[in-house]
């Protein structure tokens, strides 16, 4: 069991090191560029992809998923139908692989609405796959606000819109928060859904209907290419570096919440 | 009297919203089935599933993906074998052996494990992985053996999350109880605690079986992926999800909807998961 839990962390710390060891010499000011070229293999137009990319997702996403929230906890009653239905899809949904949202989107969006393989496409399926992160997230913020904040803000002559934007929300933002901040690391992480979805094209995308490749596609593209493996191992660190800074914020987060609860 | 409009009018606007998942799993279903089934029909249901021959260049082409299928049971298989003793043994040990100051810096190890892309995992797998086996076993490296221990390690998390919740949740009283007869720290642990909390380490092996079937990038990258039955676990594989995403960039016409259709037969696996992950945690609340 000791050696369970040493080799369950030695693998952690192994794939960390040797990925850091291996990369960091070849993080160079040439791998941020703004132009992408087989002479050049610029990092730099794919990290503003990442950017756009998560930027446009949440933008979808978290009102949907926060006002699904609202809707589960505040207003329906828990006997309610329709939020066993929401319940069960929402589950579904964090179960389906990404690899299915991928061809869903390249179905739906790509050529049944006509986006093409373009950012558009690509954020719009990746609504749909961190939409269950957040709801949970919201849910569970939620839940744990104490009832006698909702009471007293009642008991005050507060209307209920009120007092979810102006008592509710704000004692829930902090795990709503980190929610957000897992979905950004699912989003930042994701290659399947959105190979054939956003395509692959390795440059700064000019509007919302062109195609462009997110820091997590560069790396599919370079490792299974076999030319630019040192490349490859300095964008998995950069990949890395951005993960374990999510990871801690959230962590974090999630502390100084549990902290808040204690007091 | 505007107010109380605008309060409805909000209300609405939540439901709207709240209704956006069973529109998206409603979307997904009808668009996968609506263009995976036909094919299957057009293959026939049973050539498509039970067929041995993936040829989709060939004339005239075959399309069965039995190969795929016992890959990706295959490789799940493996990961389940390596993934699970470690990871519930790692659960117990996170759950009921490690200090309080170990397991503030353990916690949250796991959760970065869980972050961790798969696309990472996979290069990982690549760079190190396949090498190893290969110096160690022969072969290529590029085999079910390899995939196996990669997915292996990306389900730990899953488990280990899991299955510390479900050994946490399982009464004091158990363990005093059996304190109180005698049996030392272990035994209370693996013979009065370990059955107490089955059903939920039985659920977090179904989520690991589930996220194992769906990952692909990963698997792409180290198993291989020769479309043809496998005879030996140094032998390379293709799953289902790495039929889909190897071959959607240029498959056309009935070689792209059967790749649809293996869409549609994995998306079937993973429901059938999901239903029997639900159930079982059904039975623990």
């Amino acid at each position: 069991m000791f050696f369970s839990g040493f080799s369950t962390f030695s693998i952690l710390f192994i794939i960390i090191g040797y990925i850091l060891i291996k990369g960091v010499p070849y993080i160079k000011p040439s791998l941020f560029a703004l132009e992408y070229n087989t002479q050049n293999v610029s990092l730099f137009p794919a990290v503003v992809t990442t950017l756009i990319m998560t930027f446009l997702s949440l933008l979808i996403a978290a009102p949907i998923g926060i006002f699904t929230g609202f809707y589960l906890i505040e207003y329906a009653s828990s006997s309610n139908k329709l939020v066993e239905v929401i319940r069960i899809t929402s589950e579904t949904l964090s179960g389906i692989p990404s690899i299915v949202y991928g061809l869903f989107g390249l179905l739906f969006f790509v050529t049944t609405l006509g986006l093409s393989f373009s950012i558009a496409a690509g954020c719009l399926t990746l609504s749909i796959m961190i939409l269950p992160l957040i709801i949970r997230a919201t849910e569970e913020a939620l839940l744990a606000v104490p009832n006698t904040l909702r009471e007293a803000s009642f008991g005050l002559g507060a209307g209920k819109l009120r007092t979810i934007f102006r008592v509710v929300l704000p004692t829930a933002l902090p795990g709503i928060f980190a929610g957000i901040i897992l979905a950004i690391g699912r989003i930042v992480g994701e290659t399947a859904a959105l190979i054939y979805t956003a395509g692959t094209v390795p440059q700064i995308p000019k509007n919302l209907l062109s195609s462009g490749r997110t820091l997590a596609i560069h790396m599919y593209s370079l490792s299974s290419e076999g030319l630019y493996t040192n490349e490859a191992y300095a964008t998995a660190v950069i990949l890395l570096i951005v993960v374990i800074g999510i990871n801690g914020l959230s962590s974090l987060i999630a502390k100084r919440l549990k902290g808040d609860l204690n007091e | 009297m505007k107010s109380k409009t605008f309060e409805k009018l909000m209300e609405i606007i939540f439901l709207i919203s709240a209704s956006f998942s069973i529109i998206a799993v409603f979307l997904i279903c009808f668009f996968m089935f609506a263009n995976g089934v036909p094919a299957i029909g057009k293959i026939g249901i049973l050539d498509f599933i039970l067929g041995k021959d993936w040829s989709p260049s060939n004339i005239p082409p075959s399309f069965g993906i039995f190969p795929m299928i016992v890959g990706s049971i295959y490789v799940t298989i493996g990961a389940i074998i390596i993934g699970v003793p470690i990871g519930v043994l790692t659960a117990i040990f996170l759950a009921k052996f490690c200090t309080k100051s170990l397991y503030r810096f353990l916690k949250p190890a796991v959760n970065l494990m869980a972050g961790i892309p798969s696309i990472i995992y996979g290069f990982f797998g690549l760079v190190v992985l396949v090498p190893v086996t290969r110096k160690l076993f022969g072969g290529t490296g590029n085999s079910i053996l390899t995939a196996s221990i990669l997915l292996g390690i990306m389900i730990l998390p899953t488990i280990i999350g899991l299955s510390e919740a479900a050994i946490r949740s399982v009464p004091k009283s158990y363990y005093e109880g059996a304190i109180a007869l005698g049996a030392t720290h272990e035994y209370s642990v693996f013979f009065a605690m370990l059955p107490a909390a089955k059903s939920g380490i039985l659920s977090s092996i179904v989520l690991g079986i589930g996220r194992a079937i769906g990952e692909t990038m990963a698997v792409v990258m180290v198993a291989g992926n020769q479309a043809r039955m496998p005879n030996g676990i140094l032998k390379g594989i293709r799953t289902l999800t790495a039929n889909i995403v190897i071959e959607m960039g240029y498959a056309a016409d009935l070689h792209r909807e059967a790749l649809i259709g293996t869409g549609v037969v994995l998306f079937v696996f993973i429901l059938l998961i999901n239903g029997l992950f639900s159930v079982l945690k059904r039975k623990v609340t």
